[in-house]
């Protein structure tokens, strides 16, 4: 039986915003008087490493999400993407932001950044959707590149089994007032773009 | 009230909850939240809480506002408990005042720590009870618990939370903050505050007879359940026990389950389960504390019963568990299959590159290690420590990491060892003040002949940018008194003491040269702001670019290491990321890297 209504997982690169969408989800969920459940990298990872966090919307249970049963992974970045692909379920959904953060290793020329078809192509054969995006783009066109978290909830949004007013909710409660326009259009962007 | 709060955060609640009055702590991930959340509200609700200097040292004050009467807390992370053991073995024969709560928070697969030590150990070792939480919710639970359970017993209680409890969050029900106790005054009390042979030798009678009421108390608390749903059985502790739950009802297996939340753990209960059950398997984070401990009891009740878990190999002894995991050795202990995660064929996962954790973009730390090279060799021995800067390990200046302040000395016993190579041991400022002051006074005292760097970025980064004695200022914010980190290295007998600014690389490896051609002791004091509180605090540095026509496409640079700078075809170039250190347009040999206008 399945013991979450929704399970999913984030990734990306210390300093991204990862933690920033799964508060957004937990308090939309929390309004929507759904149980949640999240679990987040702190410390080490954080410098300019690669961070997962897990989100599970209607769960009683840990925080957890095993590989091969989150519903969507969220990349804010490709290489990530490809790197925790393994937590997809093979019904999941991939969002993924085709914007590359270079790591330390490839612009110091001991590794090299594969092209963005061969980081795609083994994520669509471990899924049921991948949805490559320019978020960072979108973001940048909303009125900051920092609202590239806020597109990818956007995106995300249709897939959670919360109101999407409630979301719009829990994120004017979480980013500072001065930067709500241009998060709600972030979100806005990133909805239209996988609709 | 409901909230959607870090496991954290649930802590800190319960600690406002419980009417604590003071809270001391030393930064360490998994557990550094607790005291960053309460250190803001400390004012509002009347409550002292600080940063203290070290975990030992965070023990002793919470032990002394306990002998107040007043309740108090003390957090660390694992290994802080070990720098905290002293104070803590002996304050269970000598008990508390107060109720007194010992938060150790567990790092299992060492996500941000240097071993995987269990503190439910350390909690048997000193005869103190433990609760250990499976969720934020339970937390903030046993947070309170321990407070009544500590002034029940008269003993320190110990909250071991895990990284997955510390940094889950999730929706948790919270009440009003408590008050502080009253007249809080010290009672002269000798025979029960004095560790004197005389007064140890009955404490120690009277530790060992409150355990059978700590026992019998414990039992009956809701943290240990069973359901019995058949002979097959399962027996798992704190968030391993969440794990159970969800595998059994996702396999829809009919396995009893019994769930153990507290320590001493109860024996009766578990001694029941054993009796019901053919077969068991015992699932818990680390060391395998409650299979020894089933064991033990399965002697006594049910010698048939099956024992299976880490000795059995049914469960990994090692890292971290995950829910998979533990499905899989609940499937496999009843007959059913397993499931086998997907995974991305290793040549798929070849083509990624790595990313770990690196120093910032204009990270001083990173300026530090180029100029000790230069002025040192490669062949120089570097004793490192616990920070950010351990980080720097591909850039061949860091040797050693054992422990909080073990740079300096195990770079004295290298050198007494007989090893004649330079040796140039490397810490933060904070992990001088927390426990290379003694190792810095031993080093003189034994005329110890190497060089000593101290990173001083006036702040506790890794963790979080916690502030320290040397930042000037306390966790509430209360301005502190200044202190000279250069000053105190003379006091302790270092002969040269000199400090540089890392960016202005020239002197930085000069300065380095003069302390390695000091026939004695030395100490170097890198001086720069952590870039990331410097960004913060509103400093803004012209950021860099290459002249293209300048670079001769040498790499000096990109092998410097600084995420800012990438190779673009057959020329540097400087992204987004720059701070403005300026640091590689001193190293580059063109000149071809200045400042944008």
């Amino acid at each position: 039986m399945r013991t979450s209504e929704c399970d999913v997982v984030v990734v990306g690169v210390g300093g991204q915003g990862v933690i920033l969408i799964s508060e957004i989800i937990g308090r939309a969920a929390m309004l929507a008087g759904l149980s949640v459940r999240g679990v987040e990298t702190h410390g080490m990872a954080q410098r300019g490493g690669s961070v997962i966090n897990h989100i599970r919307v209607g769960c009683n249970y840990s925080a957890m999400i095993s590989p091969g049963s989150a519903d969507v992974l969220i990349a804010m970045e490709p290489a990530e993407a490809l790197r925790y692909a393994h937590y997809l379920s093979s019904e999941g959904v991939a969002l993924v932001n085709t914007k590359p953060v270079l790591p330390v290793t490839v612009t110091t020329g001991q590794a090299s950044y594969p092209p963005m078809e061969e980081i795609l192509a083994p994520i669509r054969n471990a899924c049921s959707e991948v949805r490559a995006m320019d978020a960072t783009g979108l973001a940048t066109k909303a009125g900051s590149p920092q609202a590239t978290n806020v597109v990818m909830l956007g995106a995300l949004s249709k897939h959670l089994p919360i109101e999407e007013a409630t979301l719009m909710e829990a994120l004017s409660e979480t980013v500072p007032a001065k930067f709500l326009e241009i998060n709600r259009k972030a979100f806005e962007l990133g909805k239209i773009e996988v609709e | 009230m409901r909230e959607y709060l870090l496991g954290n955060v649930a802590i800190a609640k319960g600690i406002l909850e419980a009417g604590a009055g003071v809270v001391s702590g030393y930064p360490g991930t998994p557990s550094s939240e607790i005291v960053d959340f309460l250190a803001p509200l400390a004012k509002e609700h009347g409550i002292h809480v600080e940063w203290s200097v070290n975990e030992k040292v965070a023990m002793e004050v919470a032990i002394g506002a306990s002998w107040t009467g007043t309740r108090s807390v003390v957090t660390m992370k694992h290994v802080g408990l070990n720098v905290a053991a002293d104070p803590f073995m002996t304050l269970a024969y000598l008990g508390v005042g107060g109720g007194m709560v010992v938060i150790s928070a567990d790092d299992p697969y060492c996500h941000s720590s240097q071993n995987e030590q269990d503190s439910r150990r350390y909690a048997h070792f000193a005869r103190v009870p433990c609760l250990d939480p499976a969720d934020p919710q339970e937390a903030r639970d046993m947070i309170l618990r321990a407070f009544a359970l500590s002034e029940e017993f008269g003993v320190p209680v110990m909250v071991r939370p895990t990284t997955r409890v510390s940094h889950a969050r999730s929706d948790v029900e919270v009440g009003s903050p408590g008050k502080r106790k009253e007249n809080p005054s010290f009672e002269k009390n000798p025979p029960k505050r004095v560790a004197l042979p005389v007064h140890a030798r009955p404490l120690h009678v009277e530790l060992l007879d409150k355990q059978a009421g700590i026992e019998a108390a414990l039992a009956k608390e809701v943290w240990n359940k069973a359901e019995m749903r058949g002979k097959i059985g399962v027996i798992a502790s704190g968030i391993a026990g969440l794990y159970a739950e969800e595998a059994i009802a996702e396999l829809e297996a009919d396995v009893s389950l019994l769930r153990i939340g507290t320590y001493p753990m109860p024996r009766e209960m578990i001694g029941d389960f054993l009796e019901r059950v053919e077969r068991v398997l015992v699932i818990e984070e680390l060391d395998p504390v409650v299979e020894e401990f089933a064991e033990m009891v399965a002697k006594e009740r049910n010698p048939k019963v099956e024992i299976l878990g880490k000795r059995s190999g049914h469960v990994p002894s090692v890292g971290e568990l995950d829910p998979l995991t533990v499905r899989n050795a609940i499937a496999e202990m009843i007959g059913l299959p397993k499931k086998t995660a997907p995974e991305m064929s290793p040549e798929v996962l070849s083509i990624l590159p790595p990313r770990p954790p690196t120093l910032c973009p204009g990270c001083s730390h990173r300026a530090t290690y180029y100029a000790m090279k230069k002025a040192f060799g490669k062949d120089a021995i570097y004793p490192n420590d616990i920070g950010c800067y351990t980080m720097g390990v591909g850039m061949g200046t860091v040797d050693t990491c054992l422990c909080m302040g073990a740079s300096i000395t195990v770079g004295a016993g290298i050198r007494f060892g007989g090893e004649e190579k330079g040796i140039c041991a490397v810490l933060g400022d904070s992990t001088f003040l927390h426990s290379g002051l003694t190792g810095l006074l031993n080093a003189a005292y034994n005329d110890a002949r190497m060089t000593v760097t101290i990173l001083d970025n006036s702040i506790t980064a890794m963790t979080g940018h916690q502030p320290h004695p040397g930042t000037g200022c306390t966790a509430c914010g209360e301005t502190s008194p200044s202190l000279s980190l250069e000053d105190i290295c003379r006091s302790l007998g270092v002969g040269f003491v000199e400090t540089a600014d890392p960016y202005d690389l020239e002197s930085m490896i000069e300065t380095f040269e003069r302390a390695r051609d000091h026939p004695g002791l030395s100490v170097v004091l890198a001086k720069q702001a952590c870039v990331i509180s410097a960004i913060r605090s509103g400093v803004r540095r012209p950021k860099f670019k290459v002249d293209e026509d300048k670079c001769g496409g040498c790499k000096k640079c990109v092998r410097f290491g600084c995420p800012a700078i990438e190779f673009d075809g057959e020329v540097a170039k400087i992204n987004a990321l720059c701070s403005g250190c300026g640091v590689c347009a001193q190293i580059c040999p063109q000149k071809a890297i200045e400042v944008v206008k």
